[in-house]
């Protein structure tokens, strides 16, 4: 796992307060999408890189840090950066135990991923009941990040985490 | 569409550049955001209509990706142009027809889902050949945006190209109508390697794709998905031309009235 982060200590408790809005468990260190908080001159300059190009969570992620950091009294500034791109490595183990318990399978290795939205295996374990009696229903899910199953044993939909690396 | 966060990646020194090259690069950026936004925008009708879910989440999907790109285009297309009052809206939504340079493939209805899917189909696969290169782009941010847009546009080919065989050898039905659709469409593909004096200039600079190199690679490419799907590769030797010129089908209008119909009618209004 290569996590290119520069984050200052003191800035690190506000930023684990702010989560996703689409996926609420999951807060947006864990999902890996801050690059960098810096504290200069009295503000606070965040880098932030967008898991998929048009995730509109994004503009509201931006507005969270900017808020959660006026609640302690610090003016913060976002930027958003595409590069290096976002890949679903940088979730880290806590963010995908999150994920499971919410209900999202976690995204699996690039080729285990590939194997169950093209090759039909079936490897995803359902949510639900940890079966991997699973197929796929539709390569796109809720959200740009989300393929869309269902369990064939205890019959219950559930979103899969896709693999972007 | 709001701005509220910036992208850093400020690449070639604006500063130093002429006009004349601003105006290329402007132009450049806008070419390949156009096909994007417009291609989106057709997608977006698809919601709440498509054929079945998994095809109507797919298109939705898609466009939102696709217009996720057109945005990082379109800010960086707003700070090479210098001027203050361009910003990703008023390049969105208020230039008139003329000024729009998509090619003329992603403005074509959809007609149905074998149109819709085959149009997607035949875009993807450039889309994707041209991002492979402009990743290797001089211009950082261009790269940037690519090295972010393959991840999504693999994952559209994917889903265009397994259609595509799905259909193609599927029933007679299927067959016979996404046939058509192949053969209809077929005319619009050699526009894609059309280049406007802006894309030669970029190229120049070492910042544009050379298309014209991509040319039998696509041709090859989407050939092969086409033989597996059992359908006949045209053989048509007439193809139209004029998007990327400002020169639209008359579909184009529709498209625009539709999408620019709120900033029209409520200037600069916000969500």
């Amino acid at each position: 796992m290569s996590i290119i982060q520069n984050i200052q200590p003191h800035l690190l408790s506000i930023l684990e307060s702010v989560s996703d809005p689409e996926i609420p468990v999951l807060s947006i260190m864990d999902m890996g999408v801050v690059r960098e908080a810096i504290e200069t001159d009295g503000i606070v300059q965040v880098k932030i890189t967008p898991t998929y190009s048009g995730c509109p969570a994004m503009d509201v992620i931006g507005d969270d840090i900017v808020s959660a950091f006026a609640k302690a009294g610090k003016k913060a500034k976002i930027t958003l950066v595409l590069s290096p791109a976002w890949t679903t490595d940088w979730i880290t183990p806590r963010g995908r135990k999150a994920l499971e318990d919410y209900g999202i399978a976690a995204p699996l290795s690039p080729e285990a991923d590939k194997d169950a939205l093209l090759g039909g295996k079936k490897i995803v374990k359902c949510t639900n009941c940890g079966s991997t009696e699973t197929h796929l229903v539709s390569q796109f899910g809720s959200t740009a990040c989300k393929a869309l199953f269902k369990c064939d044993t205890c019959q219950e939909p559930f979103d899969y985490f896709k693999c972007l690396k | 569409m709001t701005n509220n966060s910036t992208t850093d990646q400020s690449s070639l020194p604006l500063g130093e550049m002429s006009e004349g090259q601003r105006g290329n690069l402007h132009n450049y950026i806008l070419g390949i955001a156009d096909n994007s936004l417009i291609l989106g925008q057709r997608l977006g009708e698809l919601c709440g209509h498509g054929p079945s879910l998994e095809t109507d989440i797919a298109g939705t999907n898609i466009s939102l990706d696709l217009f996720g790109q057109v945005r990082s285009y379109f800010q960086y297309a707003a700070q090479v142009s210098g001027d203050d009052t361009v910003t990703e809206d008023t390049l969105a939504f208020m230039r008139i027809e003329r000024e729009y340079k998509n090619v003329l493939l992603v403005e074509q209805p959809n007609t149905d889902f074998g149109y819709t899917i085959v149009r997607q189909f035949l875009f993807d696969a450039y889309h994707l050949l041209f991002l492979r290169e402009l990743e290797k782009s001089t211009d950082e941010t261009l790269s940037a945006i690519a090295k972010k847009s393959i991840k999504e546009v693999s994952y559209h080919w994917r889903f265009s190209s397994d259609w595509i065989r799905r259909l193609g050898d599927g029933t007679s039905e299927s067959h016979e109508r996404v046939q058509e659709a192949v053969t209809d469409l077929w005319m619009y593909t050699d526009e894609l390697f059309h280049q406007t004096e802006a894309d030669q200039a970029m190229i120049a600079e070492g910042i544009g794709v050379d298309t014209s190199k991509l040319k039998d690679i696509y041709y090859k490419m989407i050939s092969d998905v086409l033989e597996e799907a059992t359908l006949e590769i045209p053989v048509g030797k007439y193809f139209h031309k004029g998007g990327k010129q400002g020169i639209h089908s008359e579909h184009m209008g529709y498209i625009l009235s539709d999408m620019q119909y709120m900033q029209r009618t409520f200037p600069n209004m916000e969500w």
